[in-house]
């Protein structure tokens, strides 16, 4: 089934040349602000992959990253649109930071996993219920996981400012909405002398093999992804379509609620603290997720590499303020640009490719299906029809 | 103060005033992007879009002085922004959703490059003084309330009976809801999907411009990520609304009406600082609770954001 | 499983390697470096801006080399910041957000000869090499109180302000305390809207202020006021602003800014760090050390009376017989 040769360099080049575009428009962007764009690149490249300290930067930036796209992968896989990351995030973050004020005296090898354990299920809980919600009243997540967001936030708020805030603020009378110093026995520990790369790294790798597991070698993956494929079919088959599509957000919030776990006992201040906005905490990893996501095809183990892309850019982006003076905005630009240049760049990979062979149908579940597949197949179901089992079969 | 005088006239009115301005952003987003979601097309971008329009209008307006140039400036850019947006997702028909978030970066980082390059430290700018409508405005309590907004709120809020003629009796309106449910047949009975899908998306991102305008003016000023979020609460909102423009309506009025209660009560002391936080996020609760009630009953566009792609 | 997709990785990590340019070697030691690492916009007008004019300042005065990296409203980003200047060997490092503490305290500690000032707080976790600097902000906030309540016809006046924390706090604090010493009577109503950066809301909270509460002068703190200075604008209400000059908002309405001169804590660091020390001092601006400035807004008419007994309050808590209760 392997099959290498340099027939398939084409299709790979094209995404690359729209990335290459992308940089190039941002080139004259950089150029247009004063700043040399080979020095602006320069500075970003050195500072996220130059050194072994800014890999680490880099690896650390990237795990909420890759923890959130792992859920995304397993949400779209089943057709289901979880805009609900960052809002999960926080949750996991919450109840992380409940477990940890709760058993401070656990010695580490019990507190780690327990602390990472309710912030999984923090972020499962903020994505079941728009999944329930989905499967019983068929309201749109989108509409759900997007207001949970803004009640996750008011939450989080509450909690940091009031119950959960750190005595000594009180008593110093600064109110900042932290909580005080976590146990330490909650502390991921750091993998390298010298790097500030922690064990969360480790908990992101071991998430995305999880997910891959799941997905392609268990009979809970297959179901999700029929569901996913057509609700419809799966039904006949006599999967559960409801709680499916439950399970998969639930899963998806997990893997969220384990990002905002990491956040808070890998961050540098070791406690949980808020600005007011779920942005502040997250650095919108509920969002970059998704991209990372789409762009590794909605392939867990394909998120590590985009998750370490973007999470370079990151780094790069505020390096590069530093370094030109340029408002790190530009590269939040050229981010987007990236995204919508190389999303576009697919129409012409698919031409390039007349029959639909491996890759296309790997990337087949988000573009066929849609968001929801309906009783008629769906136009562009109806191109691949023959090759359905095939495409499920694809990955065993 | 006793319970009663928080329910003066006064208050009452100042509650559904201001909850009408805070819907009035997200109803303009939110008509626009029902309309593209009617024939099809999702766009995750509108907040993207909204905060170029902002952008726009407020340069427009500091440079000028003009408000009308800068209302327009904000429409341009949307249009321009659908244009791109119809470009990407009907002709090289990329993956929808992650198109959207990527004009949504864009916007972003760009509006916020811009403001700092362009204009640096905040100068503000004069929003539209309120119109009051004659005789209209002079009836006691109602009046005040509603018809005595700014010329951008009442353009927003007539946009929606006309959205719904067009919609639902034009045979521009029957192709975008046939090119929405079943592009095949509409295909087959020679319209252009690909024509009216553009239509949609450039209408639609105009719209979102004109929101991030009548934002950017209304505040008086620009500022980085003006719009906070806005955009993708208005996507949420066409859910909600169940692609009609009345339920587009209602959304937006729940929610800024919520949120201006919420506001209200705070002010007056009817809520504690402590449980200030619970409360800001009524809006959200009850929109949700709000849709649970409303959802059974409607079903989305059945080609949402599958790029329509012809047989043979 | 095929790594297909490695390809793909592959020929774009290549190309985009194709950019790496090694960074150039630093700088030699020579001029003090200083670093600022902000939570907002450097030309915010508000928390950020008072800063960076303060460093401006600093600058005309001495020889130094500065580097700001502002809009890091992400703790971890900041940190990260703080980190990578004091390991780029910058001199001293201002963090400049509260909440930015607790990550200071874990990373002060692994760079015992950088020098780090921590605002707005009062704490130096027992560190030798931090500093924190505050703004007695209830002082100005007291003095701009009892001006508000002798300019109020309607004997109400209301505070549009973000969280309920830190400099905003005292600020409020200290505003609603002088408006009651001049006026015992008088409505102050304080609408914390629970966000930094919501500027509709503050525009919003700004107009449920002048209409339900009545009020007729206003103030407020943080960056989101901006649309709450708007909205005051549009019904010609008056506005007294903090942390720096905001009659560039709106000059028809501000009645006059409380402009934190940061120079005034900062030379003493610097002065101290000269001296060898690098920190474990707390420091504050207030009025009687000029860190604190009054800054009346010369387009607006201030009734005479008005601005005598402001003045007259200053000078009260410049003597020390006024105490603002903090």
């Amino acid at each position: 089934m392997n099959r290498f040769g340099s027939r398939h360099l084409l299709p790979y080049f094209i995404p690359a040349c729209a990335v290459l575009a992308a940089l190039l428009i941002g080139a004259m962007m950089l150029a247009a602000l004063g700043a040399s764009p080979l020095k602006g690149y320069g500075v970003m490249i050195s500072a996220a992959f130059g050194s072994l300290d800014g890999l680490s930067t880099t690896a650390v930036k990237s795990i909420p990253l890759l923890l959130v796209g792992v859920g995304i992968c397993i949400a779209f896989r089943a057709n289901v649109i979880n805009i609900g990351g960052e809002g999960q995030m926080v949750m996991g973050a919450l109840f992380a930071t409940v477990a940890s004020l709760a058993f401070p005296h656990l010695p580490a090898f019990a507190l780690l996993p327990i602390v990472l354990l309710a912030g999984a299920m923090g972020g499962a809980l903020l994505g079941a219920v728009p999944g329930a919600l989905k499967a019983y009243f068929n309201v749109s997540e989108i509409l759900s996981t997007i207001m949970l967001n803004i009640v996750a936030v008011q939450i989080m708020n509450f909690l940091l400012r009031g119950p959960l805030i750190d005595p000594g603020e009180i008593m110093r009378g600064t109110r900042i909405p932290q909580t005080a110093r976590l146990s330490q026995n909650a502390d991921l520990p750091m993998l390298f002398e010298g790097l500030r790369m922690h064990a969360g790294v480790i908990v992101a790798l071991l998430a995305a093999v999880a997910a891959y597991i799941l997905l392609w070698r268990t009979s809970l993956g297959f179901r999700l992804r029929s569901v996913g494929l057509s609700p419809d079919a799966a039904r006949y088959a006599g999967i559960p379509v409801r709680r499916s599509i439950i399970i998969a957000l639930a899963f998806s919030g997990a893997m969220a609620g384990l990002a905002g776990a990491v956040l808070v006992f890998g961050s540098e201040s070791h406690r949980m603290v808020t600005d007011g906005s779920s942005t502040g905490f997250t650095g919108s990893a509920g969002f970059n997720g998704i991209v990372v996501a789409l762009f590794a095809g909605l392939h867990p183990l394909w998120s590590i590499p985009s998750s370490l892309l973007f999470g370079g850019m990151l780094v790069g982006a505020n390096a590069l303020q530093r370094a030109v003076q340029v408002p790190s905005a530009l590269v939040i630009a050229l981010n987007g640009l990236i995204v919508v240049f190389v999303v576009s760049s697919e129409f012409f990979r698919r031409r390039s490719r007349p029959q639909p062979s491996e890759e296309s149908l790997r990337l087949a579940p988000s573009t066929q299906a849609g968001w929801e597949a309906v009783v008629d197949p769906p136009v562009g179901l109806k191109r691949f029809s023959g090759t359905n089992e095939r495409e499920m079969n694809a990955h065993e | 103060m006793p319970m009663s005088d928080y329910f003066t006239a006064t208050i009452l009115i100042a509650t559904v005033a201001s909850g009408i301005r805070l819907a009035t952003p997200f109803l303009l987003a939110s008509l626009g992007e029902s309309l593209g979601q009617r024939s099809g097309v999702l766009n995750l971008g509108v907040d993207g879009v909204m905060l170029l329009g902002a952008f726009g209008a407020y340069y427009a307006v500091l440079q000028t002085g003009s408000l009308m140039l800068g209302v327009i400036v904000g429409l341009l850019i949307g249009t321009f922004m659908g244009l791109l947006y119809a470009f990407i997702s009907v002709t090289l028909q990329a993956e929808q959703g992650v198109s959207g978030i990527g004009i949504y970066l864009f916007g972003l980082g760009m509006s916020d490059l811009l403001f700092q390059k362009l204009v640096g430290t905040p100068r503000p700018i004069v929003p539209f003084p309120p119109l009051k409508i004659p005789l209209l405005s002079d009836i006691p309590v109602i009046g005040e309330m509603l018809f005595e907004h700014s010329l951008i709120v009442y353009m927003a809020f007539a946009l929606v009976p006309i959205a719904t003629l067009v919609i639902t009796r034009t045979t521009y309106g029957m192709n975008v809801r046939a090119a929405g449910e079943n592009p095949e047949a509409a295909d087959s009975l020679g319209v252009s999907v690909s024509a009216v899908r553009y239509s949609t998306s450039i209408i639609g991102n105009t719209l979102a411009g004109l929101a991030g305008a009548a934002l950017a003016i209304e505040l008086g000023i620009f500022q980085q990520n003006l719009t906070n979020a806005m955009g993708f609460i208005a996507v949420a909102l066409v859910y909600f609304g169940a692609w009609r423009p009345i339920g587009v309506m209602a959304g937006s009025l729940v929610f800024g009406i919520v949120a201006s209660i919420v506001l209200q009560c705070k002010t007056v002391g009817i809520i504690p600082r402590s449980a200030s936080d619970l409360a800001a996020m009524a809006p959200a609760v009850i929109t949700i609770l709000a849709l649970v009630v409303v959802a059974s009953r409607f079903h989305q566009p059945a080609a949402l954001a599958k790029p329509f792609v012809r047989e043979g | 499983m095929r790594f297909v997709y490695s390809k793909r990785f592959f020929v774009v990590s290549v190309i985009l390697a194709v950019f790496l340019i090694a960074p150039a070697a630093m700088g030699a030691a020579g001029k003090l470096k200083i670093a600022i690492v902000a939570p907002s916009a450097s030309n915010d007008l508000a928390f950020t801006q008072s800063i960076v004019d303060g460093i401006k300042a600093i600058q005309k005065e001495r020889d130094v080399e500065v580097a700001i990296t502002d809009g890091l409203f992400v703790v971890e980003d900041a940190a990260a910041a703080i980190r990578d200047y004091a390991k780029k060997g910058y001199d001293l490092v201002l963090a400049h957000g509260s909440q930015y503490g607790g990550s200071l305290k874990e990373i002060a500690p692994a760079f015992p000869k950088t020098a780090f000032a921590w605002g707005t707080a009062a704490d130096t976790f027992g560190l030798p090499n931090v500093s924190s600097y505050e703004a007695a902000s209830n002082e100005g906030g007291y003095a701009m109180g009892v001006m508000a309540a002798a300019l109020s016809k309607k004997g109400s006046i209301g505070v549009v302000g973000p969280i309920e924390v830190g400099d905003a706090k005292l600020y409020v604090d200290g505003f609603v305390a002088g408006a009651k010493a001049h006026k015992p009577q008088i409505k102050v109503q304080v609408n914390y809207i629970g966000s930094f950066s919501d500027v509709a809301l503050a525009a919003e909270a700004a107009r449920a202020l002048m209409a339900a509460a009545g009020a007729d002068v206003l103030t407020g703190t943080a960056q989101m006021t901006v649309g709450a200075i708007g909205a005051a604008r549009a019904k010609n209400v008056a506005w007294f602003g903090t942390q720096s000059n905001q009659a560039k908002l709106a000059p028809e309405i501000v009645v006059a800014s409380q402009v934190y001169k940061w120079e005034v804590a900062l030379r003493k660091i610097l002065e101290s760090m000269d001296k060898g020390v690098l920190g474990g001092q707390k420091y504050i601006i207030n009025l009687a050390n000029g860190g604190e400035a009054m800054e009346f807004n010369d387009a607006y008419k201030l009734p005479e009376d008005v601005k005598k007994v402001g003045m007259d309050t200053i000078k009260g808590i410049i003597g020390g017989s006024i105490k603002t209760g903090k």
